[in-house]
């Protein structure tokens, strides 16, 4: 009796220790690197850590990895807020969590300084605003790319050269398009193309007005959409099985699906294209803060750098990434953009989290709670 | 002396399940029921903890959430109601037309798919319904055309109806065996047709096994949302998938705790009901 009382004590005191324990204070950045803590704890995209650079990373500086991948970047803000930021060590957030993530405090400032290839960074991704705040470091920026219209090229046999298609009612049930509240950004983009009148001028900034029309336009899509991905393996699943013939993607897709033999071809289309543009930010509560740093500094070498563009279908933010990837794959520096990136990189739409205020200085766009209920509204 | 004795020892004998039930399962329940008024913090994702209703104004002045409701409790409905159809006669069979070898033997394999993953046998639902899935081989084999059953509402329908059947299935063998012989016999012999005998004797005294068959199929399907992510397509989202979606992906809590509670309330209605209808009565 006495035993089990003791028992119920120890858990109840369990249960408090760690809701205070949540509450401890954020570590201040590195000032120098240190010693292996031979554990690193990644939160990334899929295609983010992949065995051909994790390997060498682990023999190099004997940082076990332990990886968790993600689908969207809700998943993925909501994956390190779990545990109070215990959980993971470093994260590859795109433009549209990182925001969050630094207002979240859930990510702590980066020491630039003990990131050697910082100075080799594109010039417009050194201090974005997406991951830098009041001239503070949050994050490095990594990669970078499209959202791409992907067709299986076995039953679509002209090229589309449109988003229309992903809106047609000739492509009912052959449809899939991203799970994710900013796909409605993806609409928005092709309204903004198609429905001039509605005077949409930045994808991620709309009024009601405006999200009504785009909502309006999803909730007819549904009717045509086989299913929506959450994960880009189920995209990958559903273009193997036959079950869809054109979709919303990610040029990870599109390589995997031609590597394992499914005739897939992938496209930017006329209106253009939605994007992300993704840092490695650091856990304000990093348990391995050095191996972060370690970690840091090896995908940002112009080898993995190279590796990671090629394997998902972008452009490394490293600029002496040019080489490496030509010596991998000839041509691929201009194929992915790498060699004449600022104009290229104008043309793109990057995920940003909406907020209230709208780039015009009025306070009438919709945040991002709203485009989350939308989202729901639209899916059903 | 032993009177306090036995008391102490019942009462010790009580106190770790009680223990475990208050601190663990009433304590999240109550911890949902408060966040439930509470709210979220879009930017920082922080938990504001200032009493509100909104999440309740929203889910009941949106219509999507009652689409959604509508949607849950009708596939639910429907799955009690084929599995009732599919269970009776192989229920009958077990209980009352083969030996004891026989019904072991048949037993054992309608528990057999239990023993292994329920993703796993999910997952096996993909690969036959899928276009390029057993399915549509089969039919083009007899030269039918192509049926697009994946990712629907109709995937979803077989799915769980197949998931719960044996979850109806035991405790309408066990209604079943119950019925007395001296009963079907005296409706017999008062000339009673085999359809008035199934009528007014058999199907009233069986009334019970389905309620408590239902528990399962009905409560269980309603509470559900990993057959609608994996089998489901556009506009199959359940409750559960609502709720699964607002803590793993917006990391709105409050959010998911009102939807819950909702759930929560039409599942202990349903239970009262099937109460009602002797579901829990041990005989």
């Amino acid at each position: 009796m006495k035993a089990y009382g003791t028992l119920l004590l120890a858990t109840c005191s369990a249960i408090l220790t760690t809701q205070f324990s949540t509450a401890a204070h954020a570590q201040a950045p590195l000032s120098a690197i240190g010693k292996s803590e031979g554990d690193l704890n990644v939160v990334a995209w899929e295609g983010y850590a992949d065995d051909a650079w994790v390997k060498p990373f682990e023999e190099k500086t004997g940082c076990k990895v332990h990886r968790k991948y993600v689908g969207s970047s809700d998943e993925m803000v909501a994956l390190t807020r779990m545990g109070g930021g215990k959980g993971f060590d470093v994260v590859s957030a795109s433009g549209d969590a990182s925001l969050r993530l630094i207002f979240g405090k859930t990510v702590q400032p980066v020491n630039t300084a003990l990131i050697p290839a910082f100075d080799d960074i594109m010039p417009e991704l050194k201090a974005p605003g997406f991951n830098t705040v009041k001239d503070v470091h949050y994050g490095v920026s990594y990669e970078w790319g499209p959202n791409v219209l992907m067709w299986n090229t076995k039953d679509i046999t002209t090229a589309p050269t449109s988003w229309s298609i992903i809106y047609d009612k000739a492509y009912a049930g052959v449809i899939t398009v991203p799970d994710n509240p900013i796909q409605i950004a993806d609409a928005a983009l092709y309204l903004s193309h198609t429905k001039p009148e509605l005077g949409i001028t930045d994808p991620y900034e709309l009024t009601q007005p405006q999200m009504d029309a785009v909502v309006a336009l999803l909730k007819e899509q549904r009717a045509l959409v086989k299913k929506y991905w959450a994960l880009a393996s189920d995209e990958v699943d559903l273009f193997k099985s036959g079950d869809a013939h054109v979709g919303a993607a990610w040029p990870y897709q599109a390589n995997t699906l031609r590597a394992a033999g499914v005739p897939v071809q992938d496209t930017i289309p006329t209106e253009g294209a939605t994007g992300w543009a993704d840092s490695w930010m650091i856990s304000a509560h990093a348990q391995h803060p050095n191996c972060a740093y370690l970690w840091i500094n090896h995908v940002m070498t112009p080898k993995v750098q190279a590796q990671q563009a090629l394997s998902f279908g972008e452009t490394p933010a490293n600029t002496k990434a040019c080489a490496e990837m030509d010596a991998l794959q000839p041509g691929s520096c201009k194929q992915y953009h790498a060699d004449a990136s600022p104009a290229y990189f104008s043309s793109i739409k990057f995920w940003k989290t909406p907020v209230r205020q709208c780039g015009n200085g009025q306070n009438t766009c919709l945040d991002y709670s709203a485009w989350q209920r939308a989202w729901q509204q639209v899916k059903q | 002396m032993t009177q306090g004795r036995k008391l102490l020892g019942h009462i010790a004998l009580l106190v770790p399940p009680f223990g475990w039930l208050g601190v663990f399962y009433l304590g999240s329940l109550s911890v949902l029921l408060l966040s439930a008024f509470w709210q979220v913090d879009a930017m920082s994702g922080e938990i504001v903890r200032d009493w509100t209703l909104d999440n309740f104004r929203i889910l009941f002045s949106d219509t999507t959430y009652s689409i959604i409701a509508r949607r849950t409790t009708g596939i639910a409905l429907l799955v009690t109601v084929t599995d009732i159809i599919l269970a009776w006669p192989l229920a009958w069979v077990i209980a009352r037309k083969v030996g004891p070898r026989l019904k072991l033997t048949l037993l054992v394999l309608v528990a057999l798919p239990l023993w292994s993953s329920m993703l796993a046998r999910i997952y096996a639902w993909r690969l036959i319904l899928g276009h390029d899935g057993v399915l549509n081989w089969g039919l083009r084999l007899v030269g039918l055309p192509d049926q697009n059953v994946a990712f629907t509402n109709i995937a979803l329908w077989i799915v769980f109806s197949y998931l719960w059947l044996p979850f109806m299935l035991m405790p309408m063998v066990a209604a079943l065996e119950r019925i007395p012989a001296s009963l079907l016999d005296a409706a017999g012999d008062q000339g009673a047709t085999p359809w008035q005998v199934f009528r007014t004797v058999v199907f009233p005294l069986a009334i019970p096994g389905m309620a408590a068959g239902s528990v399962f199929t009905f409560a269980v399907t309603q509470g559900d949302y990993v057959a609608p992510m994996l089998v489901g397509g556009a506009g199959s989202e359940f409750i559960g998938n609502v709720v699964y979606s607002n803590v793993g992906v917006s990391g709105n809590v409050p959010f998911a705790a009102a939807f819950s509670l909702v759930l929560l309330g039409m599942v202990a209605a349903y239970m009262l009901l099937a109460r009602r209808f002797g579901a829990f009565d041990a005989q």
